[in-house]
């Protein structure tokens, strides 16, 4: 793959290849050695830190309720989206005008903000305009806050499916006479569904990362929130950040897996028209449109 | 209601005082601290992105292997713990104070860009990676086959149609990060969204202080996007 820009090694590239990398495990062992050294004289590395994760009162008191709070909002967040950004996405390609552009206006406007924003209003207009109670309020206002952006991204994700189908697909739905919601019900949808999955599940690893936004924000219990509550009372800051940074990479790290895993078998099905959206086409976006959706992704 | 309460000069003076009541920071001046976050972070993630995404791409296995972990790690871990860890653990525990041990507000302004520049520069070194992976591999072929050295069918050939192709994926990287210095609010960073939080906390106009920050951010993304996107499509090479 990137293999084009060097030849295979020659004995002089092989020597300078030895040289570099002897060089760049110096330079990695160093800083390793100063990290170890500096959390030992900080006393991080004792064991009496470290031991409350070999015991179940740590995992079940803060990380599994907090963990479990996370994946909770999570998943509401992509169940409520996942329609709305259905709705708008196909709003967006409508014929009509007065559809399609304050559908666009929406998307755009929603995507163009930090779901910071989107999170602290909604836990103010929670707060002030409804009797939502105040335990209740931070999973309201974080679950509000990312429905709010991703169901706009997720609009892009919609639109950009739609448009990945080969054009033959509305053409010969045409041409038996289906009408256009008869089209996009029958026809584009459900092919759509299929080549967005692994654009989901990648919008999924987004939104579990937003929702520790809200537990330092708002004071939702997720799994960061808990994290601190934890080393309050173990005093054990960086085990427990290393703990938690951990159970997300591991969780995040599953979810694109998977997500690549389905990417690469829609790929190479046969039944499909080997329209897919992917890991890839989701960075994009998660940023406000430059170059089009329809032009990033590789298979397009 | 609100329409003939708006219409008076003294009543408008009302509404919008909360703009002027706010001077530690002001409303310009917090997003002025947003600008210069994303400013700051975005030059540091370009160059850490590039060592990056040159490891990635290198003949020394050992360094792809660290480029490799590096980009899948660091994006699987949200910015959040990533930025608060910088405050909590880096500063409080490492004593990496960034040259500013008295200065609370310095070293949280240079704390949150360090850790935006390492959660960012995960992003730019993919956006690099798939750039110079839109390359024909014809092109690098032909380049040899005419006698050109490594560097030269590098810097000669490759790398010039790579920044090209690039400049639209740099662009939503950059905006994604022009949001992300929200997160910099977690540390007490006096920013846009932390002033926006106090402000909506205490004032009444709920709506529109949420609509004048939302209004900030719009135009701090969106002459981005349509600036970078009109430059890349401009400059693409067209195949």
């Amino acid at each position: 793959m990137t293999s084009v820009l060097y030849d295979a090694p020659g004995p002089r590239a092989k020597r300078r290849n030895v040289i570099l990398s002897v060089v760049f495990v110096a330079v990695l062992l160093l800083v390793l050695w100063w990290v170890y050294r500096t959390m030992d004289d900080k006393g991080q590395l004792e064991w009496s830190l470290w031991k409350p994760f070999t015991e179940s009162e740590a995992w079940t008191t803060y990380l599994l309720p907090g963990l479990g709070d996370t994946l909770k909002a999570a998943a509401l967040a992509m169940i409520i989206a996942l329609p709305l950004g259905a709705v708008l996405g196909i709003a967006r390609m409508s014929d009509h005008r007065w559809v399609r552009v304050p559908a666009a206006a929406v998307v755009e406007f929603f995507r163009a903000i930090p779901v910071l924003l989107l999170m602290l209003f909604a836990n103010e207009f929670f707060a002030r305009s409804t009797n939502v109670s105040s335990t209740d309020r931070p999973l309201y206002a974080v679950v509000t806050g990312l429905v709010l952006y991703n169901a706009s991204v997720l609009a892009e994700v919609v639109r950009a499916g739609i448009l990945s189908l080969p054009k033959g697909q509305t053409e010969a739905a045409q041409a038996i006479g289906l009408r256009k919601s008869q089209t996009m019900s029958s026809i584009l949808l459900p092919q759509a569904v299929t080549a967005m999955l692994p654009a989901i599940v990648s919008q999924l690893v987004v939104i579990v990362k937003d929702t520790a936004l809200g537990g330092v924000m708002l004071g939702f219990t997720e799994l960061l929130n808990t994290r601190g509550t934890l080393a309050a009372n173990y005093a054990n800051v960086i085990p427990s950040f290393i703990v938690v940074a951990v159970i997300f990479i591991v969780l995040n790290f599953i979810l694109t897996s998977f997500a690549s895993w389905l990417e690469g078998r829609l790929r190479r099905s046969k039944r499909s028209t080997g329209a897919v959206l992917g890991a890839e086409d989701v960075d994009d976006l998660n940023a406000a449109e430059v170059g089009g959706p329809h032009k990033t992704g590789g298979v397009l | 209601m609100s329409a003939t309460y708006a219409t008076h000069p003294e009543a408008r003076e009302i509404v919008f005082d909360f703009i002027s009541d706010y001077d530690d920071p002001t409303l310009l001046g917090a997003f002025w601290m947003t600008v210069k976050l994303t400013v700051f972070s975005g030059i540091g993630s370009l160059v850490w992105g590039t060592l990056l995404a040159a490891m990635r791409v290198s003949p020394v296995p050992l360094m792809r292997g660290f480029g490799t972990a590096y980009v899948n790690i660091v994006r699987n871990i949200p910015l959040t713990v990533i930025i608060v860890f910088t405050s909590l653990g880096l500063a409080d525990i490492f004593g990496v104070t960034m040259g500013a041990r008295d200065d609370f507000a310095l070293q949280g302004f240079r704390l949150a860009v360090l850790g935006l520049i390492a959660y960012t520069a995960a992003f730019v070194c993919e956006a690099l990676r798939s750039g110079i992976n839109t390359v024909p591999v014809g092109q690098a072929e032909a380049a040899r086959a005419l006698g050109l050295k490594f560097s030269q069918v590098l810097s000669l050939i490759v790398l010039p149609q790579a920044f090209r192709s690039v400049i639209g994926p740099l662009a939503n990287v950059l905006i994604a990060l022009t949001k992300n210095t929200t997160v910099a609010a977690t540390i007490g960073v006096a920013e846009a969204a932390l002033l926006m939080k106090e402000m909506i906390e205490n004032e009444a106009q709920t709506l529109l202080i949420g609509a004048v920050f939302a209004f900030g951010f719009v135009v701090l993304t969106l002459p981005t996007g349509l600036i970078l996107g009109w430059l890349s499509k401009r400059l693409a090479v067209k195949r």
